[in-house]
């Protein structure tokens, strides 16, 4: 058994869009690559989504959203944790999230962006670079 | 690590502390066991409890039993007497790539903020009987941060889901009809763990012949010296939930006038103790065996090994927290 720390990530869906397929996708695939991950369910609201990151213990929250609301609810989210002294969470994000929208996501604390098409080891790649940078310490 | 403050933090009930006070038990690190003195030492102190202190109760059954819609409906009635609760779910990691994947919150989720609600998902990371090996001391991790009551699920599978007596007060086995269950209950070692047995959806067809054959299967049965009970519910819609809840409490009283409480708590200490010494022993053994594969290779005298080892083991003895021998 590992003595480390086992990289844990929590994959949420905020706001009113209820179409998780992509969100399901990702959890499946992250699960297969080794990590523990959690599932919210959806129509979370950014508060109950810090919440439970935060009881979780959770070294990465991913945010899935198709609806169009991603750049109210992902910074959201990252406010949301930072006022709660757990900035040291990395969130990161996927769905229909228009190219025009990302630098502004990142400005706002999002780590990175994963549009359609992306492949699952773009993500554990992504994972595993910040894991190296002592996030998950 | 800080395991001090951290304990602090967790006796004060701050959320991050008791998360990752829970992470450090889970990783089996040695600091882990540092935080869990701290914490003991700072409990109260054993044998002059009147009360019953926080209740730690165990929900197993099959998948797809209801468990997770069950404790999401015993929260409310926890939380409608003001007490603090926590629920950890267990689920199993993957045996190939130790991954898992953690869903039992979605069906809890009408608790999202409630700072009176601590839920916690857990991993099996290779533990067996259905139970994590550090579910154990998360249990205990919770009831220092003052939780009043602890809900324990863990995946029901075949008979492996005794480990869930080893680390709760009382067990509910939640159970559904018509998915083969009947046939199940009577030959699985369920039939011997429970001491309150629910049969959840009792809104279906064969519920009632599901009861019957739970009453049958138990007959002559005694957990803990008192007959188990069996209870219907809806999870779904609530039904039977405040009788069930009120079944739990009238248990635990039992329980702890007969004196059979204080004796699972006790072997629950024990077990812990008893983890905790197998867990290092075989992964020092397999270090060793990994790290010394050559000697290995050119023989060894298995009854000499077992001298030294005997030798080595008759120097332990049992000490107090302030160090003085126990024996």
């Amino acid at each position: 058994m590992s003595q480390k720390n086992k990289i844990r990530i929590l994959i949420a869906k905020p706001g009113l869009d209820g179409h998780d397929r992509g969100a399901k996708y990702v959890a499946r695939a992250l699960r297969d690559a080794g990590y523990e991950v959690i599932y919210t369910g959806i129509r979370q609201t950014p508060e109950a989504i810090v919440t439970i990151a935060l009881q979780e213990d959770v070294q990465f929250v991913g945010l899935s959203l198709l609806s169009g609301a991603h750049n109210e609810l992902f910074p959201r989210v990252v406010k949301l944790l930072r006022e709660a002294d757990a900035g040291d969470i990395v969130v990161f994000g996927g769905g229909i999230i228009p190219d025009y929208d990302i630098p502004g996501l990142k400005e706002a604390g999002v780590q990175a962006v994963f549009p359609p098409g992306t492949p699952i080891s773009a993500v554990v790649e992504f994972i595993e670079s910040c894991s190296v940078a002592g996030v998950s310490s | 690590m800080d395991t001090a403050g951290l304990a602090q933090g967790v006796l004060a009930g701050q959320v991050r502390s008791i998360a990752r006070a829970i992470s450090l038990v889970e990783s089996g690190r040695a600091e882990r066991d540092q935080l869990l003195d701290e914490l003991r030492r700072r409990d109260d102190p054993p044998g002059e409890e009147q009360s019953i202190g926080a209740a730690v109760i165990g929900i197993t059954g099959p998948p797809g039993a209801g468990k997770s819609t069950l404790i999401s409906r015993l929260i409310m009635s926890v939380r409608e007497t003001g007490e603090k609760v926590a629920v950890l779910a267990v689920d199993p990691s993957s045996p190939f790539t130790g991954g898992a994947l953690l869903g039992d919150r979605i069906r809890m989720d009408l608790h999202g903020t409630d700072p009176g609600v601590f839920i916690r998902s857990m991993a099996s990371r290779g533990g067996t009987g259905g139970i994590s090996a550090a579910a154990l001391e998360t249990v205990q991790v919770l009831v220092s941060a003052g939780y009043g009551t602890i809900i324990v699920e863990s995946v029901g599978v075949g008979q492996s889901e005794v480990g869930i007596l080893t680390l709760a007060d009382i067990v509910l086995v939640a159970l559904t009809p018509g998915s083969g269950d009947e046939i199940q209950a009577l030959k699985a070692g369920v039939m011997e763990i429970g001491d309150l047995y629910v049969v959840n959806k009792a809104d279906y067809p064969q519920a009632e012949a599901m009861v019957a054959s739970l009453n049958a299967a138990l007959e002559e049965t005694l957990r803990g010296g008192l007959a188990p009970l069996v209870l219907r519910t809806v999870a779904t819609e609530g039904t039977g939930v405040a009788e069930l809840y009120r079944a739990i409490g009238e248990r635990l009283d039992q329980l702890h006038r007969t004196g059979e409480l204080e004796r699972r708590r006790q072997q629950r200490v024990i077990d812990a103790l008893r983890e905790m010494a197998t867990d290092l022993f075989s992964r020092w053994i397999s270090e060793r065996l990994s790290a010394d594969g050559d000697a290995v290779s050119r023989g060894i005298p298995f009854a000499a090994m077992r001298q030294e080892l005997e030798q080595f083991l008759e120097q332990f003895t049992w000490r107090n927290h302030n160090g003085q021998r126990n024996d």
